[in-house]
């Protein structure tokens, strides 16, 4: 692996155990640091008014970008749609610290994801199942995060994609070495990644857990399931008091195994963000879906 | 080995590989007055500065450095530590450097590179920088160790340590037997 590779999947490791979180404009991005979090999402709309409002979802404006990196020191990450090299390649010039290509976003490719390899910036990608991450680190991801399903406030997908994904890798690791490769093919991963994952137990890259996250429980969730670390979308600033709720999600991360933390943090945080049961969802506006 | 953000396995993982003594995940007051030393790891120094102070353990931390416990501070654990930081209002303050975070610039410009530091191995050591600050001065009671291409980035004052980049992401552990040689 080259030498960008490598140090693209460090700076994942650097956001381990910590929460990032979507903002939308430079005071966000503030209130987002502020609370601890570890990088921040710069997007025009957080996943649940993309939801609300429907459209083509694109990358956001440069200026709101520029303004949200020059608000904050910790690294600023942006979505490009899925297969759009022009808006990855726009948000490399803008010096992003790591790109999305997103399912929150309308794709822009209906068969092909990015040669991510193409870039110098480290890219993160969404993921439903071992065979899709390995897809997607293929491709040169040097960090991956559940999909969830995104706007929702429900965390019933990113917990399925979680689990997905451990029993996948729990199944890989007791094969014997002559079924990896029927195995790789069945979820359509490359050989040599199935071959190191067998070995190691996880992920060769950094595995984090988005799409749903709303309250303090539901981070400490997710680490419980074997997540690094949280991103959060609609979840803090389509809350009610967004500054406690993100420091709260941030002290749940990391003393999720603590149950008395988590319970002190989620008193009186006021309302979470309204919730969408999945049912209610109509197939063709489910975001997880999108990815290939 | 403070475990509240960022690359604490990694460096648990490398400690574990070192005889004679007992790694201990720091996430507590009681925790940390019962080590012998502690690593403060690679993370975001804001982040790490949020957790110490909600779980009561900036003041607490500061007082046992003074009062002689071993430090290492890797990157944004170097941050902590630093008693002045360009721009910024310090951390912990304890140690006679001055640090400019992120002095490379962005992801894009994180690199890796190689030194010898004599104090420290003989053999080339290598060196992971990812958004790294540098040591932009240093006061007189401080040794540094390492500099490269004119900017500090490797500095001990004392029982305390502070390197701009990463050990924790090779598999060289020279830095960890010369930071556990400061137990005497």
């Amino acid at each position: 692996m080259d030498d960008r590779s490598t140090l693209n999947r460090n700076l994942a490791q650097m956001l381990k155990g910590g929460v990032i979180m979507d903002v939308t404009d430079a005071e966000q991005a503030k209130i987002a640091q502020e609370a601890g979090a570890v990088a921040v999402m710069a997007l025009e709309r957080v996943p649940a008014d993309i939801r609300r409002q429907g459209g083509v979802a694109r990358m956001s404006d440069p200026k709101m970008i520029k303004e949200i990196q020059a608000a904050v020191t910790i690294p600023v990450m942006a979505k490009a749609r899925i297969g759009h090299i022009a808006e990855a390649r726009v948000l490399q010039a803008l010096g992003i610290d790591f790109i999305d290509e997103s399912e929150v976003l309308t794709p822009a490719d209906d068969r092909y994801h990015l040669d991510k390899h193409q870039f110098a910036v480290p890219f993160v990608c969404g993921a439903r199942d071992l065979g899709e991450a390995l897809r997607r680190i293929g491709e040169g991801a040097a960090m991956i995060r559940t999909k969830g399903e995104a706007g929702t406030g429900n965390i019933v997908e990113a917990v399925r994609h979680q689990r997905q994904m451990q029993a996948d890798i729990r199944r890989l690791q007791n094969l014997p070495p002559e079924e990896r490769m029927t195995f790789s093919k069945e979820i359509a991963a490359p050989y040599d990644l199935v071959c190191q994952v067998a070995q190691s137990g996880k992920l060769p890259v950094v595995n984090f857990a988005a799409g749903g996250v709303a309250t303090p429980a539901d981070a400490a969730l997710m680490m419980l399931l074997g997540s690094e670390g949280v991103f959060v979308g609609s979840g803090i600033f389509k809350s009610k008091d967004p500054a406690r709720r993100a420091r709260a999600i941030v002290q749940a991360t990391t003393y999720y195994n603590d149950p008395e933390v988590v319970a002190r943090v989620s008193e009186g945080l006021g309302e979470a963000m309204t919730g969408i049961e999945l049912r209610d969802i109509p197939d063709s506006q489910k975001m997880a879906d999108r990815g290939w | 080995m403070l475990a509240l953000q960022g690359s604490f396995a990694e460096h648990l993982q490398a400690l574990g590989r070192q005889p004679g003594i007992e790694p201990v995940a720091v996430k507590t007051a009681g925790q940390l007055q019962r080590v012998a030393a502690i690593i403060l790891p690679g993370g975001e120094s804001t982040t790490l500065r949020r957790l110490l102070d909600e779980a009561g353990l900036t003041d607490l931390l500061k007082a046992r450095i003074q009062a002689g416990l071993p430090v290492w501070g890797t990157c944004a654990g170097a941050i902590l530590l630093a008693a002045r930081i360009a721009g910024e209002t310090p951390h912990l303050g304890v140690m006679d450097i001055t640090v400019c975070r992120n002095a490379y610039g962005r992801q894009i410009d994180s690199f890796s590179a190689a030194a010898t530091i004599p104090p420290v191995s003989p053999d080339p050591v290598p060196l992971v920088f990812i958004r790294a600050p540098v040591i932009e001065g240093v006061g007189p009671g401080v040794q540094v160790l390492c500099q490269l291409d004119g900017r500090i980035v490797a500095a001990r004052q004392e029982h305390m340590l502070a390197t701009s980049f990463h050990p924790e992401l090779t598999d060289d552990d020279s830095f960890y037997r010369y930071f556990l040689s400061f137990l005497g």
